[in-house]
């Protein structure tokens, strides 16, 4: 208290200092008959000069910004396509430079130049349409160049991905993401949030079952239907108001909710099952070099951003719709590594859209691998060695549902392991991965 | 009220009829009092937003360290042990932009000028309906209130960025700032734009219909062509967004789903099915564009004017400025969606938007063109508003090449959302907008309060804020194109995947807070300076910058209707400076034409 006190005396006393500086300085130019409106001569040259030293720092500023930090952060693209937005960025980089410069030394030379001169008038000049026309027509010719040359790109990164290509789900959520693989079949299964259940179906997965589950819980399960029921009818015990009103509230959404999954039961297709019952998930983003990837993105509260920003790629997850993105990674994490001179390096995908708190935390690891390693971490994936093997040291590691377990993952944790060793599992890949997963321990 | 009463003592009343303190200072319906009321209020507005801009620039800079200045200002709530919280940082970052872009930049920046000079300008006695007028100070002043007073409540203020998206605006279990916080943020808003939405059609009405004799559209200064193309967007574009936050609202209290579908937040099923966070976006961004230019072409507008009389020059390509700006001005409504290049829009119409975007730069660059050939050959006197005025043309170019980049949407996937925006919109909006009104207040001042504004510190403002301003966000480009999200609390996270990039970002985030701080000290010279003057600057005489438009022919001394006697008659258009075959180098636009004289 006492310093915010001498704090506020100091402001109090400094202003009224300046205050009675600046009536000396009145009384003296009044003294030189000096008008304030009334720019000397000295001041103007004074200022033209600042003009021209502005422009040396300014364009010097720039010069050394570019030599000390032009790309180290960027880096250089890690996926096909970001090659060539690169060159188009460089492209766009010249020109716009170019334009900087130009533009800004005119300017500030001119403003030192034609400072005032006693006995030099102003050269009235209102208009010329031949050099407005130049500088309409060379801007809007650049101009084409660059939009012809960015719609190019745009179409290409933006189209439809071959048929080669893998789809992987990327699913957010504050502040966390995981990834859906489909799979041998390179099928997603179906999904619809009413599914979700945070243990046992945290991707809201849809199958036959999931949504049995799902009806379930919401009818009998803890806080469900009946639960609520059983408490609001409940002569008893008191509720307080306040909870009261929850409780209802909150009955009210289950059963507008449990309609629709009613409903969901009766149109299952159950043919689609299978599209899901080879799904695999991960919390590290694995990917194959030279492989072409689909994306689809989904969120499950608020807006997301999935941005990778070493593969020139991004694209918003918007809750109730599914967006998309493709691209081919072509730098595996370790080439990465080497070609960046980082020894730890790794790739991210980083939340680029506000989200809440902790937006600034929400990311993924991923790790690109070469063909050999990914078949290797696929095949264990998908017979479910990492999940049950890695029960014991992080059992965070997977996120299959538990429901899912005795149909995804029959075989025993030590049986799969020697499989995957007798397939010549990488061992060293192996350590690798739980590192990625657990950055924390290193 | 208390911005408001400071000029209380300005000057004494030389007006027609006697009046009452309360209908001369506070509910006034004279359109120079109410522009300073805007510019009061806007000085305020600003003020905070700066601070709030320093504290979580300190957060950036120094992550995690502890700082007296944080915990003077936000206490223990929201800065534990000196430390800003994750929310407050959200909340900081929402307000201060909100303020930045709807406060200052359009109520203060237009609403100051356009009420000022409008009038002025065209020979008027006053505005078309000075009871409108008052109305749209009044309610500019309780939205204003409203927004500041989020600033204090328990809950914070609104956290989810200055474009509020939803869900997260939309879902008060999201982040606690969209509880009471985000209410009065949206509340705010509405009055904000019932205020503009006052405003704009009075200036429309005023230009269109109450223009002195002899004033043609085509003999009307740059500043007012500014002003009635900006009324007219704000007209056509504003009620868009009012439209966006009563839908938001809606789903807020009302239970209705335009924005929100299959949610599940903070582990609660929402019902909500079928809205779309995109067509917030769309909404949003129908206004938002256009409003970039509703900030900026009044400072175009004010900075023509003293470019003009500074340089002792006309401003070279008269017609074509007008024609630019009525071209910006149209394409700025068909541009908006390229915010949402990567929001999962369709390509294909964003390749359309890439189309119109880029086709801005052409009336851009014939702008920045044609003010440079207006300082050649010229004979140019630096006021601070001279200064100012060039500052805005530098930062237009160096932030509009930018922009070239970033409509480019193949390049903007990577960019989008990064600090390249940041520095982006910061230096073609925020720093041209914020230039412009600095040369606006030098320039008009003695218009304004009939004192004069010291020179030298003048100079010092300028040369200080050019300096910090540049040093803060040319930087920031470089911490964008390395990939750095915006809106990041803190970029130590970095460190877990490259700490070559961490390198870059945290020496880099130091310079900008030095830069910051720097440019903030500076704006103390500026407070200083403008209250100082105002009690006891020296008496300003009647041209001081032997300027031609109208409003220096009316007594310095603010009267009722203007001009004492009769209205002037225009005879020529406002940029006769320097004409050949004249003794002095201006000629003031109510000097008839002399015999055999051509016209411009």
């Amino acid at each position: 208290m006492v310093t915010k006190l001498i704090i506020l005396l100091v402001i109090v006393l400094g202003v009224i200092a300046a205050a009675q500086l600046m009536r000396v300085y009145e009384l003296s130019s009044k003294l030189r008959e000096q008008k304030e409106n009334e720019i000397s001569n000295r001041d103007n040259r004074m200022n033209a000069a600042l003009m021209l030293l502005f422009m040396i720092l300014l364009f010097g500023g720039f010069i050394w910004l570019m030599l000390a930090y032009g790309w180290v952060g960027r880096g250089e693209s890690a996926s096909v396509h970001g090659h060539e937005l690169d060159w188009l960025l460089n492209l766009n980089f010249v020109i716009i430079i170019a334009i900087f410069f130009l533009t800004n030394f005119l300017l500030f030379w001119f403003a030192f130049k034609y400072v005032r001169k006693p006995g030099v008038p102003a050269f009235y000049y209102p208009h010329n349409n031949k050099l407005e026309m130049i500088w309409t027509v060379i801007p809007a010719i650049v101009l084409a160049i660059v939009i012809i040359l960015g719609l190019k790109s745009w179409n290409e990164v933006t189209g439809d991905s071959s048929k080669e290509a893998i789809n992987v789900e990327i699913f957010a959520k504050r502040f966390s993401w995981q990834a859906r693989y489909s799979g041998t079949d390179n099928q997603l299964g179906k999904f619809d949030y009413k599914l979700t259940q945070d243990e046992r179906n945290p991707l809201a997965v849809m199958t036959g079952e999931t949504i049995q589950t799902a009806i379930d819980s919401m009818e009998h399960g803890g806080g469900g239907i009946q639960w609520l029921e059983d408490k609001l009818n409940d002569r008893t015990i008191m509720i307080a108001p306040d909870d009261r009103m929850a409780y209802e509230k909150s009955l009210h959404a289950k059963e507008k909710l449990i309609r629709l999954l009613y409903q969901m039961r009766q149109s299952h297709d159950a043919k689609l099952d299978k599209m899901a019952m080879d799904d695999f998930f991960s919390d590290t983003l694995f990917l194959c070099v030279d492989q072409e990837y689909e994306f689809s993105f989904r969120s499950k509260d608020v807006l997301h951003s999935a941005y990778f920003p070493h593969f020139r790629a991004q694209m918003n997850t918007v809750p109730g719709m599914t967006t998309r993105l493709k691209f081919i990674p072509d730098k595996t994490t370790e080439e990465m590594r080497v070609s960046r001179g980082v020894e730890d390096f790794e790739f991210v995908l980083l939340c680029n859209k506000i989200c809440g708190g902790s937006h600034y935390k929400m990311k993924m690891m991923i790790k690109v691998l070469s063909k050999k390693d990914y078949d290797v971490w696929v095949k264990s994936k998908s017979k479910g060695v990492l999940s049950a093997g890695a029960t014991l040291k992080n059992p965070a590691w997977d996120i299959e549902p538990s429901t899912f377990d005795y149909k995804f993952h029959k075989q025993p944790a030590v049986e799969v392991q020697e499989v995957a060793k007798e397939e010549g599992g990488n061992e060293v890949v192996m350590d690798d991965l739980e590192e990625v997963n657990n950055p924390s321990a290193e | 009220m208390a911005a408001v009463a400071i000029d209380g003592h300005g000057h004494d009343d030389h007006g027609h009829h006697e009046e009452s303190f309360v209908s001369k200072y506070i509910f006034s319906q004279d359109h120079k009092m109410i522009g300073k009321q805007f510019l009061m209020t806007a000085v305020f507005m600003g003020v905070t937003a700066m601070i709030l801009s320093i504290l979580f620039r300190i957060q950036l800079a120094w992550p995690g360290e502890s700082s007296d200045f944080l915990s003077f200002f936000l206490g223990d709530q929201w800065a534990p042990g000196g430390v800003l919280s994750e929310d407050m940082y959200l909340g900081l970052v929402t307000i201060h932009g909100t303020i930045m872009v709807f406060f200052l930049l359009t109520g203060g920046l237009s609403g100051t000028f356009s009420n000022l000079l409008i009038p002025l300008q065209i020979g008027a006695r006053d505005m078309a309906s000075g009871f409108l007028n008052m109305l749209s100070y009044w309610f500019f002043f309780i939205s204003s209130m409203l927004m500041f007073s989020s600033l204090f409540i328990e809950t914070g203020p609104a956290m989810a960025g200055w474009t509020i998206y939803p869900p997260l605006a939309a879902l008060p279990q999201a982040i606690s700032g969209s509880g009471l916080g985000m209410t009065l943020w949206l509340f705010s808003m509405a009055i904000f734009i019932a205020s503009s939405l006052l405003g704009s059609l009075n200036y429309i009405v005023t230009i269109l219909n109450l223009r002195t004799k002899g004033m043609s559209m085509t003999r009307l200064p740059l500043t007012i062509w500014a002003f009635f193309i900006t009324a007219i967007l704000g007209v056509l574009s504003f009620p868009v967004l009012l439209s966006a936050a009563l839908l938001l609202m809606m789903d807020r209290m009302a239970g209705t789903s335009f924005f929100l579908s299959d949610i599940i937040i903070e582990g609660e099923m929402l019902t909500n099915h079928g809205g779309s966070p995109l067509l917030y976006q769309h909404l949003f961004w129908f206004l938002g564009h256009p409003e970039v230019y509703i900030v900026l072409l009044p400072a175009l507008g004010l900075s023509s004017e003293i470019i003009s009389t500074n340089s002792r020059k006309p401003i070279f390509g008269y017609r074509a400025m007008i024609g630019s700006m009525l071209a910006i001005g149209f394409l700025s409504f068909i541009v908006w969606a390229h915010h949402m290049f990567v929001t999962g829009m369709n390509p294909f119409l964003g390749s359309v938007f890439v189309f119109t975007t880029l086709l801005i730069a052409i009336p851009s660059a014939v702008k920045a063109f044609n003010y440079i050939t207006t300082l050649w050959k010229g004979s140019i006197i630096f006021t601070p508003a001279m200064l100012f005025a060039i500052g805005l043309v530098s930062t237009f170019i160096t932030g509009g090449v930018t922009g070239i980049i970033l409509a480019d949407a193949a390049l903007d996937i990577t960019t989008h959302d990064t600090y390249f925006v940041i520095a982006h919109f910061h230096v073609v909006m925020g720093l041209s907008a914020v230039f412009g009104m600095y040369a606006g207040v030098y320039h008009w001042f003695p218009k304004m309060f009939g004192k004069l504004m010291n020179t030298k510190l003048g100079f010092a403002h300028f040369w200080v804020t050019i300096v910090g301003a540049y040093g803060v966000f040319f930087p920031m480009h470089f911490v964008g194109l390395a990939g750095a999200p915006r809106r990041y609390y803190d970029y130590s996270v970095y460190g877990e995947f490259d700490k070559e990039s961490l390198a870059l970002q945290m020496d880099l985030n130091v310079i900008i807070t030095i830069f910051a701080i720097m440019a903030a000290m500076g704006q103390l010279i500026f407070l200083f300076n403008f209250f100082y003057s105002i009690f006891r600057g020296p008496k300003a005489p009647q041209n001081p910058w032997k300027s031609n438009t109208l409003e220096w022919t009316t007594p310095v001394e603010h009267v009722h209707g203007n001009w004492p006697g009769e209205l002037p008659t225009v005879h020529r258009w406002p940029y006769d400076y320097s004409k050949p075959g004249s003794e002095v180098d201006f000629i003031p636009q109510n000097v008839p034409l002399a015999e055999g004289e051509e016209k411009h």
